[in-house]
This record gives structure tokens, C-alpha cells and sequence, in this order.
């Protein structure tokens, strides 16, 4: 599970790359997005978190990479740096994509859809307070090895639940509060554990 | 069963399967494949079995029971060889006098031959316009052995390309022949297999995998299954060949736990080919081991998807990885993994046999071979078809289909399965090409191909494929999961009459958003039904919008039934089948609607005879108020 992971310790060969007209320098293992955050270049993103592995859910980060002649449109936080790329971080395709996003998520992700200038969603079917951008699930699995969230159902029933029987008390941890983006954890974890 | 251990042992085989140890020539094929099951062909061939023996020729006619001959919808299919007599729809009670007619006394059973437009009976398969116009390399075997016998396959050439293949020829040799022949993908993305290999083989590692991916989903479609049930060491010898070149030491074959004849041959298949030394280690002798591992699927659409089939193989949840490294790199235990469909590794052993410059000779310039279609809906003749790349939609539709059911107008062909598109009258002339279709906002696919005529709405078509997409997706990611919601929200209001304007604008901009951010390749495909229904069929949108009419009659919501006082000749049949009561009158005397009642399950339509035809679906006066989630 190594294939992004980051560089840890020993000196890693290193590779350049464009990002937004500027020189970047990056080592092998890294992501664009990690690769532009180095440099100081803020790329927006929902479901990612530096401490998990990446999940590639929200597309928040979408930037478009020129590789030789071919142009695509790819999720930073997944996409590995590589030796001449063009990354274009703000371009109309992309702005479009975050704010239609933000838009399909209102009213979960509120703090990012208001960056992003979206202040009303035209979809009639609100998704509610939870983004199911996985930080919880995710967070509780790698750094916490406690499971105690999960993801059930799949396609447009996916929702997030408690773990029957979890032994470990949600209340009392909380590491994962902070990290929720529509609030929906903190609200559920008060009802799962009275 | 001995194992064979050179390629001398495998020829010997195969001389005595077809001289001293030849089974009867004479032989009643029984079709045995799901879909002849499911119309009785057990109690058939159990029937045929009994009736052989009684009448004293079980000795000298085999009953052999094959895999599936693809006009299921005419089944059970039952074929006299050699005479080769095809027979359509047989009852258990039709064998004693097929026995006694044909076997006994050379006399064809009239009633059971197909009929014609003309009314002329005709005796042999390929005489039935369903299968004259095909090309059967890969279905053909099919009819003519038994799946759950290894030696029929043998005595039918099997296993002779993989002894080519590992003692006339190197794994680079291979390479060139699959890459010069350009066999493209069968199950959707249509890329170059031998581009595949090369990938694979060139990766680094040690361990790399060959997969077959049989978790075919797509509704109304099963090439994939027939195949696998009724000639599984086609796949077999395939998948082994593709090891050898690669240099892969492990094969898995994912199959749908829903698909138990497939496994079950699929099984079968693989302890037989074991016992012959045709897998395990040093397999004929020739120093190469490779063994392979029957994989359930657990039930999930987007298993099928490369990565996510790896992951479920893995034992976690089947859904793509968020990776921009190619499987045939890092795939099944993050090792270089190349991962064909059923069908394109059917084709392998023929290529091997046959040479690239002989599969080359068929089809179009980019698309070469032969694509098995699921050809279903609304034309006469319904199945499984193979057909040359090249050939043209209308050619399929109306030569090998038999055209339109009822004298119908033809509306649509919908290819590709649920992330296909629909394909107009004008484009019926399109070529089956992998480019072709795509190039007109539909694909390939893995071969799905539904028929659609006028009576099908196609706003509730394309929401038919939405509702399937968005429940079948596996919602990580947010143009996919939440797009789909929406779309398949707003399709659902228009539908029931309570479309506005900008909806059609905004399900474009979701379109738009699915191709270019979904995670995977079933939400950037998934906008296609959409976008070609929007692109040729806009005008049946607008009139559900604007002017609350489905043009099709088809969306309860704004249609009603009425029954025409006219025509109405006061039989109660549209009253019996009337589950709310909402129709009522007195024999003899035309019947009528009570509208309030109604729920517009068209029973009554149904079941108002032909002749008479009073039950009218007529455009709703007042579209009802009815809740959509």
C-alpha cells in the first residue's frame, strides 16, 4: 500500500514538475497535491487529510494535468507527480467541477461550498449533513484501528453507520470531530452511544 | 483419465477420442444451457433418454446435452445429428415421437421445424434466418459438445493451440500473434488485448496474475454465461496461453454467484483439465506450471469494474481504487495483473490455431473478429447472436432479429449495456465497430444490444438505466453517487409530470460533470444514456416538460385509460382483470373507468382483445399529484 505513500526518512529521488506556471520539486512518491501544497499553492480539497491514505472521493481537488500532448482532467490527491508534467489548478473545467460538487453536497460540506462562492444548491433532493467523504471511516480504520464507523449500502444508498457492537465509546475519543464536514458524526455519535 | 505428458500424448487423445473411441455419430443434442433449463430441457433430454432406450437405439445414439445454441427464446432446442434437424420449443412429451419419427424412421416432425414468414418449414439451423446471417466461431462448439466432457472438447481440436503455443512457439511469438491480430477487449472498453499483455509482461515483479472477468451484470445481457457454461475450456485454454505468454504462475476466474451453471461447468472444467495435466505444474510436459482459482462474485454491478474485481478477489469490498496506475501493472496483490473478459479470452486459442491474418480477414479496419450480442427487446426473433465486426445494426435488427414485433415502428437500439447509448433510426446503418459507436455516443460494451420501439418512452428508458446505475455504482465518489441522485430525482419528475424548465440544462451539466470527475469508468460512462436520449430524442423531454404528454404513452402519470363506448363489446374481461375495481358496466354493454380508482396498471389493455381494442390510452386530462421521492 505503498504506492503514494510519502517520503519517509531516506533521500528520495526527486522529479519537476509545473504547477500553475511554477517550478516544483517533488519527490517520486508524492501526489500533486502534496506536491503543490510544498510550494505553497492551495489546491481545495474535502476528503482528504495528510494522516490517512488518499480516498479520491469528493474531486474537490480536480486539476488538469498535461502529459505530452494529452490533457486530463485528474484528482490531485491521487495522481503521483511525474518528471515535466503541467498542472493547472484553477482553470474554468475545474472551477466548474468544485462548485457543481459543492453544490450536489449542500448543505454537508457548508464551510467549502461558501470558499467556493456557492451559497444555494438548485437540486431539490438535499443530501443532508453528512458528505460521506469517509474522513471518520477512514481516520477510525488507519490512525485510531478502532472500526467503529463504517460505510453501508452502496450507489446512492451508501450512508454511514456505527459498527453494532463497537467497544470503544465514540464520545470519549472524538479525534474524528473535528475532521466531519457536515457534522453529521458528532450528532450521530451522541444518539449511538446515550 | 491418465495425464498427458508431452504434446504426443495430447495428439494421441485426441486420434482415439475420434476413431476407436468415437462416441455414435448419430446423436439428439439437447440444449442444456440456463436459458433452455428454465423452459424444461432436463425433463426434455430425461425424456429423450428414457425414449432411446425403450425403442432400443440408446447404443447407437448419443444424447448429449451441450451448452447454449442462443435462440433461448425458442427453446428448448433440440438438434438431430448428423442429419442436423433442429427442432424449437420440445416438450418432455415431444420425444417419443422424435425418436420414432426422425431416429427411427428418417421422417422430419413438421410442427417442430421453424416456420417462416412464408409458413415454410425449415429443417436446418442454419436455413433459420437467425442463424444464417451469423458467424459462430466462438458458439458454434457450443451445439456440438457436452460442457462437463474435457474429451468432446479434445475431440474438437481443444487444447491443440495451447500445445502450439508451448512447444512450436515463445511467448513473444504469441505476443506478436495476438498484438498483429488487434483483438480488442469484449467486455466494454474495446483496448487492444495484446497492448494489455505486453504491459503486463513487461512489468516488473515475479508473480503476475491472468484473470477472467465473468461478473457480466448488465440486464437482459448473457454472453458471457453462455459461454462459460457451455464451452468453459475454451476460456480455459485461452486464459492458459495468455499466462504462458505473460509469465503469469496464477489465474482466477470471477464469476457471479448468481450464474451457478457457470460455476459449476467452470469447476467441472478445471478438475478435469487437472487430472489431463493440462494445468498444475509442468503442464504437458512442458516445464510451465499454472493453475487457476474459481472466484464467487458477491453480487455487486461495479465489481466488473478492473480494480474493483482485483479488490474483491483480495477479500474487501468490491469498489475501484482511486489509483492512476494501470492493473496490468499494479494490480491483484499490487502485482502486474492482466485482466480479459470471457470472450476475448474465447477468441485466443482460435487466433493461436487460426493466425492473426485469418481473424484479421474479418471485420472493419480498427475492429476485427466477431461480437457475440445479446440482441433482446422488441424485435421478432430474440437471443444470442454472433455477428462479423463490420456487419450493420440494421442487419442485425431486422435480418437475424426478424425485424420489429407487431408491425411496430422501430424507435431505438440500446448497445452497450446500462452505460450505453441509444441509437436512432438514421444510425441503423452504423457498422458494429468498436469506434463507430463509440463515436456516436454509444459503445460497444460488453454486448447488450435492446431493442426499442414506439411504444417505449424514452425518458422512462433512460431513466430505467439511471435508476440501475445509481443503485448499482459504489458511491465513494461525489459526481457519481450524488450526479446520479440527482438525475435519476429530476428523470423521476419529469416522468411523473412534474418536469421544469432547466431541468434539461441541468441534467447535462451532470452529465458533464459524470464523464469528467467520476473515480471510475461506470460514472464517467454512466452519463451516455442521458446525453443520447437528450441528443436524439429531445423533443419527447420537452413535451414531457411542457406539455405534461408522454408521446409514447407510456408514463402512468400522464396517460389514462379509456374505454371506447363505440367499440366496447361488454365481454368482462377487462373488468376480472381490474385489481381495484375501478371498471365497471354489465355484460353485454360497453364498460367504463372510474377514473378516481384507476391506478393505470394497464391490465385492462392487456387483456381487451385484439379484434376489439376499446381499451384506449389516451393523454391524462389532469396529471395526477403523486409523490416521487
Amino acid at each position: 500500500m505503498s504506492d503514494h505513500g510519502f517520503a519517509k526518512g531516506e533521500a528520495m529521488k526527486q522529479v519537476t514538475l509545473t504547477i500553475d506556471g511554477r517550478q516544483v520539486e517533488a519527490p517520486t512518491t508524492a501526489t500533486v497535491l502534496q506536491a503543490a501544497k510544498s510550494a505553497g499553492i492551495y489546491i481545495p480539497a474535502l476528503c482528504h487529510d495528510e494522516r490517512i491514505k488518499p480516498f479520491g472521493a469528493c474531486r474537490v481537488c480536480m486539476v488538469e494535468v498535461t502529459k505530452g500532448k494529452r490533457t486530463r482532467l485528474v484528482a490531485s490527491c491521487c495522481y503521483p507527480v511525474e518528471e515535466g508534467i503541467v498542472v493547472k489548478t484553477d482553470t474554468e473545467k475545474v472551477k466548474k467541477i468544485r462548485k457543481l460538487v459543492a453544490e450536489l453536497l449542500w448543505p454537508a460540506a457548508l464551510p467549502l461550498a461558501l470558499e467556493l462562492g456557492v451559497t444555494s444548491s438548485r437540486f431539490s433532493a438535499p443530501r443532508g449533513e453528512c458528505s460521506l467523504c469517509g474522513l471518520c471511516v477512514r481516520y477510525c480504520d488507519e490512525v485510531k484501528k478502532q472500526n467503529a464507523v463504517y460505510f453501508e449500502g452502496r450507489g446512492i444508498d451508501r450512508e454511514l453507520a456505527f459498527v453494532p457492537g463497537v467497544k470503544v465509546d465514540c464520545r470519549a475519543c472524538r479525534e474524528c470531530f473535528d475532521l466531519c464536514t457536515g457534522g453529521w458524526i458528532m450528532n450521530e455519535a451522541s444518539k449511538a452511544f446515550e | 483419465m491418465t495425464k498427458l505428458n508431452s504434446a504426443k500424448d495430447l495428439a494421441a487423445l485426441r486420434e482415439r477420442l475420434t476413431t476407436t473411441h468415437k462416441r455414435p455419430d448419430r446423436c439428439v443434442a439437447v440444449c442444456s444451457g440456463t436459458g433452455c433449463l428454465a423452459t424444461k430441457a432436463q425433463v426434455c433430454a430425461d425424456a429423450f433418454a428414457t425414449e432411446l432406450q425403450r425403442q432400443g437405439l440408446a447404443g447407437e445414439v448419443e444424447l448429449r446435452r451441450t451448452g447454449c445454441y442462443g435462440f433461448c427464446e425458442r427453446g428448448p432446442v433440440v438438434v438431430i445429428q448428423p442429419e442436423d434437424v433442429t427442432y424449437l420449443g420440445v416438450k418432455a412429451s415431444d420425444a417419443a415421437e422424435i425418436v420414432e419419427s426422425t431416429l427411427n424412421q428418417h421422417q422430419v416432425v413438421e410442427r417442430l421445424l421453424f416456420k417462416d414468414d412464408h409458413g415454410t418449414r425449415l429443417q436446418h439451423l442454419n436455413d433459420i434466418p437467425f442463424y444464417k446471417y451469423q458467424t459462430r466461431l466462438l458458439l458454434d462448439a457450443n451445439t456440438r459438445i457436452d460442457p462437463k466432457r474435457i474429451d468432446d472438447y479434445v475431440a474438437n481440436g481443444g487444447y491443440s493451440a495451447l500445445s502450439k503455443a508451448l512447444f512450436e512457439m515463445k511467448p513473444e511469438e504469441v505476443l506478436a500473434v495476438i498484438k498483429h491480430a488487434n483483438l480488442r477487449g469484449r467486455g466494454g472498453g474495446g483496448f487492444p488485448a495484446g497492448t494489455k499483455w505486453e504491459t503486463t509482461r513487461k512489468a516488473p515483479g515475479d508473480i503476475k496474475y491472468v484473470l477472467v472477468n465473468a461478473d457480466e451484470g448488465d440486464p437482459g445481457a448473457y454472453m458471457d454465461r453462455s459461454l462459460l457454461e457451455g464451452n468453459p475450456h475454451s476460456i480455459l485454454e485461452g486464459l492458459i496461453i495468455g499466462a504462458y505468454t505473460i509469465g503469469a504462475c496464477e489465474g482466477f476466474i470471477y464469476v457471479r454467484q448468481e450464474y451457478p451453471l457457470a460455476v459449476t461447468n467452470t469447476l467441472i472444467a478445471l478438475d478435469q483439465a487437472r487430472e489431463y495435466g493440462l494445468l498444475g505444474r509442468n503442464i504437458l510436459g512442458s516445464g510451465f506450471d499454472f493453475d487457476v482459482t474459481v472466484h464467487r462474485g458477491a453480487g455487486a454491478f461495479v465489481s466488473g469494474e478492473s480494480s474493483a474485481l482485483m479488490t474483491a478477489i483480495e477479500g474487501r469490498v468490491g469498489q475501484p481504487r482511486p489509483k492512476y496506475i494501470h492493473t496490468s501493472v499494479k494490480g491483484l496483490f499490487d502485482r502486474p495483473s492482466n485482466l480479459n473478459n470471457v470472450e476475448t479470452w474465447a477468441n485466443v486459442p482460435l487466433i493461436v490455431n487460426r493466425g492473426s491474418d485469418w481473424f484479421r480477414s474479418m471485420g472493419t479496419e480498427n475492429s476485427k473478429g466477431t461480437k457475440i450480442f445479446s440482441l433482446v427487446g422488441k424485435v421478432v426473433n430474440t437471443g444470442l447472436v454472433e455477428v462479423p465486426m463490420g456487419i450493420t445494426l440494421r442487419d442485425i435488427v431486422y435480418k437475424i432479429g426478424g425485424g420489429i414485433r407487431g408491425n411496430k415502428k422501430f424507435k431505438a437500439v440500446q448497445t452497450g449495456g446500462p452505460s450505453g447509448g441509444f441509437l436512432p433510426e438514421s444510425l441503423l446503418d452504423l457498422p458494429v465497430d468498436f469506434d463507430d459507436l463509440w463515436n456516436n455516443g454509444s459503445m460497444m460494451g460488453s454486448g447488450g444490444m435492446i431493442v426499442l420501439d414506439e411504444d417505449n418512452c424514452m425518458v422512462d428508458s433512460a431513466r430505467f438505466y439511471i435508476d440501475f446505475l445509481a443503485h448499482e455504482g459504489c458511491g465513494v465518489c461525489v459526481p457519481c453517487r450524488e450526479g446520479l441522485r440527482q438525475s435519476l430525482h429530476i428523470l423521476n419528475n419529469i416522468v411523473a409530470g412534474k418536469g421544469r424548465e432547466g431541468d434539461i440544462e441541468l441534467l447535462e451539466e451532470l452529465c458533464d460533470l459524470l464523464t469528467n470527475a467520476s473515480r471510475c469508468a461506470l460514472g464517467t460512462s454512466a452519463s451516455f444514456p442521458v446525453m443520447a436520449a437528450l441528443k436524439h430524442y429531445r423533443d419527447e423531454f420537452e413535451a414531457h416538460i411542457r406539455d405534461k404528454r408522454c408521446p409514447a404513452r407510456v408514463c402512468a402519470d400522464l396517460i389514462q385509460y379509456e374505454i371506447d363506448q363505440q367499440k366496447c363489446v361488454g365481454c368482462p374481461l377487462c373488468a376480472k382483470s381490474c385489481p381495484t375495481k375501478a371498471i365497471h358496466g354489465t355484460p353485454k354493454k360497453p364498460y367504463s373507468i372510474e377514473q378516481s380508482l384507476c391506478i393505470k396498471c394497464g391490465a385492462c389493455h392487456q387483456v381487451c382483445p385484439a379484434k376489439v381494442q376499446a381499451v384506449l390510452k389516451v393523454p391524462a386530462l389532469a396529471p395526477r399529484a403523486t409523490t416521487v421521492s
